[in-house]
């Protein structure tokens, strides 16, 4: 069992959790993640590992309820427990210093790219940031981006705050004002990380996208979150989940991210017969 | 008496069970289990007992059966045999005790396994006492993966007095007996009672643990005070066969589809979180042990139509005769001398087809079976809307790859020898990742083997200390 040690609502529907889980707190690495089971019944749900603190022992987990088996988790409380956690699961982020580390997150993928941004930063690049989400109040991790950024960029599709537009906004003025860019890391939906490998393609800037297709055991036994890069088959568990977004197959991966889309509408309609009511 | 045929086992008829997941054959009540055991010569060569990988001694628990002591029957199995209601169940029996059995040769052999199934299960009804457990343990020993090598491996080691811990990746231990088999073939129940066993002779199993990942090999000895280690991370990589649309929605390899359905209980989705796609038709590719219970499972999960698609003959199945029957009598639709050539998609991106060509054998090849050759222009198409690929697994690489001074060949198993000593000193292994896919029975018998020679590396390296 993993305790719950502390829960905080981040924005309307985003929650995150500090879990003590000490053996993985001890091992994990920027870019890594876990994957939990809330009960029983409940499924494999692999999340990021958004921060971890070695000397307490603690993992933290920031999760949007989307699901039943999301919605689940977030019903829990501080001092309840999770029934299983592992991990960590796949590989770190390759930090070095680059230079100018352009470093986005959409929505819920702020979390994930916290840590690198993070991690590049300690390494001594210049680390530019750009955080997104819908509108300001699904905006996430604000303050805690801005601490580890040199420059910080936020938009809201509504203008609610910062630059109204796109993520790749900030990137394409950066890219036309001729600024040198060494890496951009784009976490975040799908089409956000097509979108950002469309406008670095042209330029050729090295682009890293961290993918989370739909995975059961996360340790390669499965194969379910297969995704075509560079027209080989990678399993995005134990090949990722990191991969250069020039290479991916992204129209692929998001017919494979809806899979179960039906299956989540009977889950909706079952009328309490399953465990997330 | 020599000609006289084996015991029927009672089963559910196949209209019956291709609806329900319980298991399909019942087990030998006990006046059946007594007249067939009365049908053992008791041989003093006892043949049988070369076929079985971990030495059962066959004759001796048969006697007790005979003479109405199935308490003492399965306390002699478990002299070798740490999981005998597995074994029971899922040992290809027909190609090894059974085959040996001096009946064999002019009728049919005495029923070793069903009589190992029904002593075992009885040991499980009547909650036989652990075996002793040394006071001090002899050192600390940790085992990687709670398969069958895993599981055997860690019930011999306590049973000599080692102080076991095994770690498991997943949330449940059993391995391949818990995502693989599925419940109708050996019932998770049975499973659980005898992973209890082991963890009634003092074994620690630690889950949710992944080796090379949550912890190193080297950190174990290091940090954690182990003084050997046993790998039976079996075979865990799914095998796909590079044609084209085998990424589609509605393409599983076994191991998805199968852990999906047994170890996250599919079956009872929504109740259970994780749900898992059939369709009305569905083809399976491949003819092993694992193609025929993704086939039943299919079946079982409600579809319509289910294809059995394999490209050598029914001569070269490498399923149990048992299953293949099975399957069989169940309406799995068999494809043979067909292989798949590519998978049809709809515009959303699901499996609208699988495009097929029929085969004809040609001479043997290295495999010393004859080489399916494509018959040119005989291409037809299944309409089908789930595929599962069930072609072999491979091994899986995080152990071999965050374990410095581990050598593996060049498919990626781990090189051991016979009783189990890797490259690596203090380290063994055995099963899967050893030999490459094979049988529970296998691995097993790679477990015991490995017991025995991690306790004797054991008294000679503290023989050495002293």
């Amino acid at each position: 069992m993993y305790v719950i040690e502390k829960t905080e609502e981040l924005s309307q529907g985003v929650k995150s959790f500090i879990v003590k889980a000490p053996r993985i707190a001890k091992k994990c690495q920027p870019g890594q993640f876990i994957i939990l089971r809330t009960d029983e019944d409940g499924e494999r749900i692999p999340l990021t590992i958004a921060d971890f603190n070695r000397e307490t022992g603690t993992i933290t987990l920031i999760f949007q309820e989307v699901g039943c088996s999301t919605r689940q988790l977030g019903r829990l409380q501080a001092g309840q427990a999770i029934l299983d956690v592992a991990g960590p699961l796949g590989n770190a982020s390759h930090i070095d210093k680059f230079g100018t580390v352009v470093c986005i997150g959409g929505g819920i993928g702020v979390a994930p790219v916290y840590p690198i941004a993070r991690a590049y930063r300690e390494a001594g690049n210049k680390v530019v940031s750009i955080i997104g989400a819908r509108n300001e109040s699904l905006l996430i991790l604000e303050k805690e981006m801005a601490a580890v950024s040199d420059i910080l960029h936020v938009t809201t599709d509504d203008g609610s705050k910062g630059h109204k537009g796109m993520v790749i906004d900030p990137l394409k003025s950066m890219i036309a004002a001729g600024e040198k860019i060494d890496l951009v890391i784009a976490i975040g939906p799908v089409v956000m990380m097509r979108g950002v490998a469309e406008v670095t393609r042209p330029y050729g800037i090295k682009t890293i996208v961290s993918l989370n297709p739909i995975m059961v055991d996360g340790t390669g036994m499965c194969g379910g979150c297969r995704v075509s890069v560079g027209n080989t088959n990678k399993f995005a568990c134990v090949d990722g989940p990191e991969f250069d977004a020039h290479q991916v197959d992204f129209t692929g991966l998001m017919a494979r991210q809806r899979m179960y889309l039906e299956h989540e509408k009977e889950e909706r309609k079952c009328g309490g017969e399953c465990s997330c009511h | 008496m020599l000609m006289s045929l084996r015991h029927k086992m009672p089963e559910q008829t196949p209209d019956e069970r291709r609806k329900n997941f319980k298991e399909v054959t019942l087990g030998y009540t006990a006046d059946i289990a007594k007249a067939e055991a009365d049908r053992c010569l008791q041989c003093k060569t006892a043949p049988c007992r070369q076929g079985c990988p971990v030495e059962v001694n066959i004759p001796a628990f048969i006697k007790h059966l005979r003479e109405d002591r199935p308490d003492q029957a399965v306390a002699e199995i478990k002299q070798k045999n740490n999981l005998p209601a597995v074994c029971g169940r899922v040992c290809p029996q027909e190609h090894q005790c059974e085959k040996l059995c001096v009946l064999a040769k002019k009728g049919q052999p005495v029923a070793i396994g069903r009589l190992e199934r029904f002593a075992a299960d009885y040991g499980l009804s009547c909650d036989c006492e652990p075996r002793e457990v040394g006071a001090e343990p002899l050192g600390k020993v940790a085992i990687i993966g709670a398969g069958p090598a895993g599981l055997t491996a860690a019930g011999d080691l306590a049973c000599l007095g080692y102080d076991v811990t095994v770690f498991e990746a997943l949330h449940e231990p059993g391995g391949v007996l818990m995502y693989g088999i599925p419940e109708f073939r050996l019932p998770k129940s049975i499973v659980r009672k005898e992973i209890d066993g082991l963890k009634q002779l003092g074994v620690t199993i630690e889950v949710n643990a992944i080796a090379g990942k949550t912890f190193t090999i080297d950190e174990l000895f290091e940090e954690e005070g182990f003084e050997a280690v046993f790998i039976g991370t079996g075979a865990g990589l799914p095998h796909f066969m590079d044609i084209p649309g085998e990424n589609l929605n509605g393409v599983y390899s076994a191991n998805e589809f199968l852990t999906r359905v047994n170890l996250m209980k599919a079956y009872q989705f929504p109740q259970s979180g994780t749900p898992v796609h059939i369709g009305k038709n569905v083809a399976v590719v491949g003819a092993g042990n694992v193609a025929m219970d993704s086939a039943r499972t299919a079946l079982r999960l409600g579809a319509e139509n289910v294809y059995i698609v394999y490209r050598r003959s029914e001569a070269e199945i490498p399923a149990r005769a048992e299953e293949l029957e099975h399957a069989k009598e169940e309406g799995v639709q068999f494809h043979l001398l067909t292989a798949p050539v590519r998978i049809m998609g709809s515009e959303k991106g699901w499996v609208s087809g699988l495009e097929c060509i029929r085969m004809e054998l040609g001479e043997p090849d290295k495999s010393g079976r004859r080489r399916p050759i494509p018959v040119e222009g005989s291409e037809y198409t299944l309409d089908v809307d789930a595929v599962v690929m069930a072609i072999g697994q491979g091994p899986n690489p995080l152990v071999q790859h965050t374990t410095p001074g581990l050598e593996v060949n060049k498919n990626g198993n781990i090189i051991a020898n016979e009783a189990g000593f890797t490259s690596k000193e203090g380290v063994f292994a055995g099963g899967d990742i050893v030999t490459g896919a094979a049988t529970v029975i296998l691995a097993m018998g790679a477990g015991k083997k490995a017991a025995v020679a991690i306790h004797q590396f054991l008294q000679e390296k503290h023989a050495v200390k002293e």
